[in-house]
């Protein structure tokens, strides 16, 4: 049967290890300290108590956790925070100001309290807050063990509560460097789309190409379930596709009339000129160039610089073929009117599986099907195309029999592999 | 009565204007917090009496104490009473050595609790002073 004192001592030491779990195990900051606090009045039986952090740029004691005091907590004791700076410079121990000056401070409002026993949490010399306890159930005054245990629970308090701080600072600079790299992709972006319009200038006939390329390059990918800085990067692929045409004589880009077999060499070599522009780029990821190298390949090989064929052809250059030739079909050109919504569709039954791949039609008319069935908030396509180029009435069916016959070609495929 | 979805429900019951709370097998930060939930909803309701029940509790741990200290707080600031019954022999040696025993009435069981309240209530003895 152990004495009184041993018992107290036991309990105390049970205390400590509650108090280390809760530390250690809370993330939420306000019930860590209130988990805390709950430890320390039921380690030595205290009625009532309260812990306050302490911000010493605003001169404020915050109260986290109170317990037993019902309404007469306040949300914070305010004191001078020049005092602070001032008794920091006669002595490293904040330990000293709290004594010297916070005590005496806010004597009337502890007492109001009904706080006896005031402990300053001080960590590495910094003051992050107080723990203020009332009286012990059993009416008996602290004993020096009592206010040793006290004291050994309010140096781990205080380590609780730095920690905490420390991580809402990390915290807050981790969500500053995400806000900074937030806002550099955004000028990047925006650079690459000044490109692309740079890029158009040379071709008369397609302003604005290169950009709606990169929105369809992007709307696919989505569709094709790419993550978000995939996304992202083969959309700036898709915009700077046809870099190469920088090194391309402009007399050939914008010729009136059919060009001729060493014109169309000419203009056939903007792909790789493209790569060897943008592959020197460390900084960007490999799809942009690879885009650019690849995106007049076609999958039965008829395609150029290369004649790569099927698998051999990254998907990020089919996406973008795709694209490229969905704009173009579905713009106004000087020399050609665009074609109307049907005859899109046909020309993508006609060559899928020859110039472009299924899969990545599927994902194109996939995602037309979803806007036109409004299961999209952004109605892309119709800001791209125009409101009223995109008839649901009429077209939906059509969309949905590509989709069905490409479904039904990639099943085929698919058994007799 | 289950007092939160999920959570293990915490048993109690109306005698009058006496509620009777009983507490689980180890009483903690959830199952403190649950008690104490209840004791202060019993109390809302207007229960002049609390009972506190220990039978099934072998350990209360520091978290425990604090909250059944502030059970205890919550329960004079309405003007009620508390009184443990079937404290088990480690619980009561904490609650002695602590001084809980000092502002709630102890009982051998829940009958004997409701007695003492009843009789308490019949002479006008003020709630929880003991001493």
């Amino acid at each position: 049967m152990p004495t009184a004192e041993t018992a107290k001592l036991i309990h105390a030491f049970a205390a400590l290890a509650d108090l280390g779990e809760e530390i250690a195990a809370t993330r939420d900051f306000d019930q860590m300290v209130r988990s805390t606090l709950h430890v320390v009045l039921g380690a030595l039986g205290i009625r009532r108590g309260a812990v306050a952090e302490c911000d010493a740029a605003a001169g404020e004691l915050r109260f986290v956790a109170a317990w037993g005091m019902g309404d007469d907590a306040p949300a914070s004791l305010s004191f001078d925070p020049r005092l602070l700076e001032e008794s920091l410079r006669d002595s490293a121990d904040p330990a000293h100001f709290f004594e010297r000056h916070l005590k005496s401070n806010f004597r009337a409002e502890l007492e109001r309290l009904k706080v006896g026993l005031v402990v300053p949490l001080v960590v590495h010399g910094e003051l992050v807050g107080a723990i203020m306890l009332g009286g012990k159930a059993t009416e008996e005054a602290f004993t020096p063990e009592e206010r040793e245990v006290v004291a050994t629970m309010a140096r781990h308090i205080g380590v609780g509560i730095y920690n905490h701080r420390l991580l809402r600072e990390v915290e807050r600079r981790a969500q500053e460097n995400r806000k900074l790299y937030e806002d550099l992709r955004a000028v990047y972006r925006n650079t690459v789309r000044a490109f692309a319009i740079a890029i158009d200038c040379k071709d008369k006939y397609t302003q604005g190409h290169s950009e709606r390329v990169g929105k369809y390059t992007e709307i696919i990918a989505r569709e094709l379930g790419w993550g978000e800085e995939e996304v992202d990067d083969i959309a700036i692929g898709g915009y700077l596709h046809d870099v190469g045409k920088l090194i391309v004589d402009r007399d050939i880009i914008n010729a009136p009339y059919k060009i001729d077999a060493k014109q169309s060499s000419e203009l056939n070599r903007h792909p790789a000129a493209g790569f060897e522009i943008l592959s020197p780029l460390h900084q960007i990821d490999d799809v942009i160039p690879t885009v650019a190298r690849y995106h007049h390949e076609r999958i039965d090989g008829r395609g150029y610089p290369e004649g790569l064929t099927g698998e051999q052809i990254p998907l990020c250059a089919k996406i973008v073929s795709a694209a490229d030739a969905f704009d173009a079909m579905t713009t106004d050109r000087t020399y050609k009117r665009r074609k109307e919504f049907p005859e899109v569709v046909e020309d993508f039954r006609k060559t899928t599986g020859k110039q472009f791949a299924p899969e990545v039609v599927v994902a194109l008319f996939s995602a037309i099907l979803k806007e036109v069935d409004g299961e999209t908030r952004e109605r892309r396509f119709a800001r791209l195309l125009g409101r009223d180029y995109l008839q649901p009435d009429l077209y939906r069916p059509l969309i949905v029999e590509l989709l069905a016959e490409l479904g039904q070609g990639e099943r085929a495929a698919a058994e007799t592999a | 009565m289950t007092d939160q979805a999920g959570e293990q429900p915490v048993r109690s019951e109306r005698a009058g204007d006496v509620a009777v709370v009983y507490a689980g097998e180890y009483l903690n930060k959830l199952s403190g917090e649950r008690v104490e939930r209840e004791c202060r909803r019993r109390l809302e309701e207007g229960c002049r009496a609390l009972v506190l029940d220990f039978r099934q509790t072998g350990m209360v741990n520091s978290i425990g104490v604090s909250i059944l200290l502030g059970v205890i707080d919550a329960a004079e600031r309405a003007g009620a009473s508390v009184v443990f019954s079937a404290v088990q022999h480690q619980a009561a040696q904490v609650f002695e050595m602590l001084g809980l025993t000092r502002h709630v009435r102890i009982a051998k069981n829940r009958t004997d609790a409701l007695a003492q309240i009843a009789n308490s209530a019949a002479v006008g003895v003020a709630p929880n002073k003991t001493k």
